[in-house]
């Protein structure tokens, strides 16, 4: 309707609300999926949405935190920018902790929020906050519109500046008025960003002391994390690793960009990485990180992290280099290009024989290992079996705690972009909604939400949703009735006082499930999974799977707190 | 260590709240900040005298506020030919037989008294800040009613020495 409107004045006097103009500009900008909640400041937006026929979907989620953890699902597994919609004041402070997440692990969202009218902005006007102010911190950038003929121009540089070099949440915040009002002409959306042009191209001559030292290395190790998704680069990643038979560890984020059962592959690296990879890393004498950022708990204590190594670092953020680690050889540059150059520069094949030896020796000598229980599930083996009645092909996203770490450890990505945790933030409540989020990008795609019983409870609402739009999201809860994480730091550095870690109610999932109309499973024992899974999975529509695991099971190995990423625990029964 | 840094900001909302939150966030110390309009329309200059300890905190620095989108250039100008000025007033407080014992004081300087009431002098003084310092010292027997810094502001001088030679400067 709208649109047959909009060609029937065009040429002559184009009369249209900014709310118009902002669907218009999304339509332009190729968005397919709004998540969003309604509020009295986006009226005159939702209004627009309704009478627009434009080919996207409003997806009505059920709390504002639900529909951007969608969000962040949707952007994750696509590339493509989460656009999120909410009203003003608390309908927009709901949305921080999606923000604050999307932040950290660098997630392409543009958020929208509804503002009180400019006439009142700054009168603690009703449903006012300073929705600028909060996100500051928190945003890539972000934008107050202050007149209506700057919305096309905004959301131009909204969507170019979140998706382009490191990628990020940018807040545009719109006045009610702006949304309501009426304009015509013609608009121009071209913009000039002269503090921002991301560095994509690496310096070749960084590119060539790279190619040097990899010639010369003894003991390299290629460390990749998500920036190796973000550019597209897995291939490049591998054929990289392959040609020159070196080993990739990934950091918790990087899982999938190099394949988990490829011949390289450490696995995960850091605080609950694998032995092999974690003393590849402590042991190397060239560290080739690509795309990850050095966070705190993938190095460990600094003081002991790759301290015999020379540190290459490719980033296109170019203020990650040398923030935590001193870096030897910076490489400023998008991940695939750096790839590329690197591919196509001349080096020496290293002598590594020795070191490859060590560490596949490494490898079979300290596996990932856990313990069977005759009663209930262990949880680990839960994962292992998620694996393979899903022949290692779901895109999984995770809630945090044990279960996630459980899940980064034993289910192996062999595809990019398939694995949704949040990493930075280790945000509980994250892994329902993004799994949701995730199904709504690939209908056809098997997602599991693999989440433990007290993440799921902060934001099972959206059951809602998954049972409305009947997607086919299982959700695994590995249920140990306890804040397992927590529970778990407290044996082991507070002489088990389970200060607050215990639950001593939990719902009845099964039913809580039905009361969603969304099926309910659960089981106990572990002769009882292999079936309910192939049914679960063979089902056509959403399911609850409550998995009772043995509730004493810690994550192994581990590196405590202020240890050195060579000083891990548990390596071994 | 102190630094001059200068950058140069595109001059939309919310700019100085974003970079001042930064730099509080990343626990960089900020002696001073000053803002203010440059010679292009839209385009604003911002000085900060900061104190870092080593030069990898330098380098996050100046790397974490080029990563800021309206942030167009970030220079270190410690080190090159530099004009600095912060101006300063201050308010003392004064009887008529102290009055030109003050002005004996701030002659040097070629400080200024823009404002005199019966028990008090408005002084204004502009320079580098350890000239400033040096005068608030001298003042402060006088008793300091009132005191108000703009922080330095600074730019290259037209002229560069060839050899970058260790500034002379100290701020
Ligand atoms: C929003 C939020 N609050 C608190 C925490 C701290 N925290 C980290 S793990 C954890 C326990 C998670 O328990 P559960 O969801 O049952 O998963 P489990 O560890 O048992 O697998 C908590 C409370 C957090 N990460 N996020």
């Amino acid at each position: 309707m709208r649109v047959e409107a909009k060609q029937e004045v065009e040429g002559t006097n184009k009369v249209m609300t900014g709310a118009d103009l902002l669907i218009e500009s999304l339509v332009a900008e190729g968005v397919d999926t709004i998540f969003g909640y309604p509020g009295g400041a986006v009226l005159p937006i939702y209004d627009a949405i309704y009478r627009s026929e434009a080919p996207f979907e409003h997806v009505l989620f059920r709390h504002e935190q639900g529909s951007i953890h969608a969000a962040e699902g949707y952007a994750r597994v696509t590339g493509k920018p989460g656009v999120v919609l909410a009203t003003s004041g608390p309908g927009a402070t709901n949305l921080i902790t999606g923000i604050a997440d999307a932040m950290m692990d660098s997630l392409p969202l543009v958020v929208f929020t509804g503002q009180v009218a400019r006439g009142v902005i700054g009168t603690d006007a009703f449903q006012e906050s300073d929705i600028l102010g909060i996100t500051t911190p928190i945003t890539k950038y972000n934008y107050q519109v202050k007149q209506i003929d700057d919305l096309p121009r905004i959301i131009s540089e909204a969507f170019h500046i979140a998706t382009t070099g490191r990628p990020g949440p940018v807040v545009v915040d719109i006045p009610k008025d702006i949304s309501a009002d009426l304009t015509t002409g013609d608009f121009d959306n071209h913009f000039d960003l002269p503090g921002y042009q991301p560095t994509e191209k690496p310096n070749p001559l960084q590119i060539v002391k790279l190619a040097e030292a990899l010639g010369r290395a003894k003991r390299p190790v290629i460390l990749a994390g998500a920036g190796v998704l973000f550019a597209d680069a897995a291939e490049e990643l591998k054929e990289f690793a392959e040609r020159y038979d070196l080993p990739v560890a990934t950091t918790l984020l990087g899982l999938g960009s190099y394949p988990g059962t490829g011949s390289q592959a450490l696995g995960m690296a850091g605080m609950h990485g694998t032995y092999a990879a974690n003393m590849a890393i402590y042991e190397s004498d060239l560290l080739i990180n690509i795309g990850a950022r050095f966070d705190d708990r993938l190095t460990g204590n600094l003081e002991h992290f790759a301290i015999h190594a020379k540190v290459a670092h490719i980033d296109i953020d170019p203020a990650e280099i040398g923030k935590n680690i001193k870096t030897d050889i910076p490489v400023v540059a998008d991940a695939k290009e750096a790839l590329l150059a690197l591919l196509s520069a001349d080096i020496t094949q290293p002598d590594i024989t020795a070191w490859n030896e060590k560490i596949a020796s490494n490898q079979q000598a300290f596996p990932l290992w856990y313990e069977r229980s005759d009663q209930l599930l262990s949880p680990q083996w839960l994962l292992e079996q998620i694996y393979k009645e899903t022949s290692g092909k779901a895109i999984v996203t995770t809630d945090v705690g044990q279960h996630q770490m459980w899940a980064a450890q034993f289910y192996a990505f062999d595809k990019p972009n398939r694995w949704v945790t949040s990493g930075g933030l280790g945000t509980m409540g994250f892994g329902f909604p993004a799994a949701v989020g995730a199904q709504l990008a690939c209908p056809d795609d098997t997602v599991v939400a693999v989440v433990g019983d007290g993440g799921f409870q902060m934001t099972f609402q959206e059951l809602a949703v998954v049972r409305e739009r009947n997607l086919s999201v299982k959700v695994l809860i590995v249920n140990n009735e306890a804040l397992g994480m927590v529970k778990q730091w407290q044996g082991s550095f507070y002489e088990g006082r389970y200060s607050e870690s215990l639950f001593g109610f939990n719902p009845d999932f099964v039913k809580l499930a039905d009361s969603f109309g969304v099926r309910g499973m659960q089981i106990t024992k572990e002769a009882d999974l292999p079936a309910a899974l192939a049914e679960a999975f063979a089902y056509d529509g959403p399911v609850v799977i409550d998995c009772r695991v043995v509730k004493q099971t810690a994550v192994y190995p581990m590196i405590a707190p202020g240890k050195g990423i060579h000083e891990m625990i548990g390596v071994t029964k | 260590m102190k630094r001059i840094i200068t950058a140069t900001v595109q001059n939309r909302g919310g700019v100085l709240n974003r970079i001042t939150g930064m730099l509080h966030k990343r626990q960089f110390n900020i002696d001073s900040i000053s803002v203010g309009s440059s010679e292009i329309e839209g385009i604003s200059k911002m000085t900060f005298v900061v104190e870092v300890s080593d030069r990898q905190k330098l380098e996050q620095l100046t790397k974490q506020l080029n990563k800021q989108i309206d942030v167009i250039k970030v220079s270190d100008i410690t080190e090159k030919a530099i004009v600095a000025r912060e101006l300063a007033l201050i308010k003392v407080g004064s009887s008529s037989q102290s009055r030109s014992e003050i002005q004996g004081i701030i002659q040097p300087f070629r400080a200024s008294i823009i404002d005199v009431s019966r028990d008090s002098l408005a002084i204004q003084v502009t320079g580098k800040p350890d000239k400033v310092d040096a005068l608030i010292t001298l003042l402060r027997p006088y008793g300091i009613k009132e005191l108000t810094r703009t922080g330095v502001t600074a730019f290259l001088r037209g002229q560069q020495p060839q050899v970058s030679e260790m500034n002379a400067f100290t701020v």
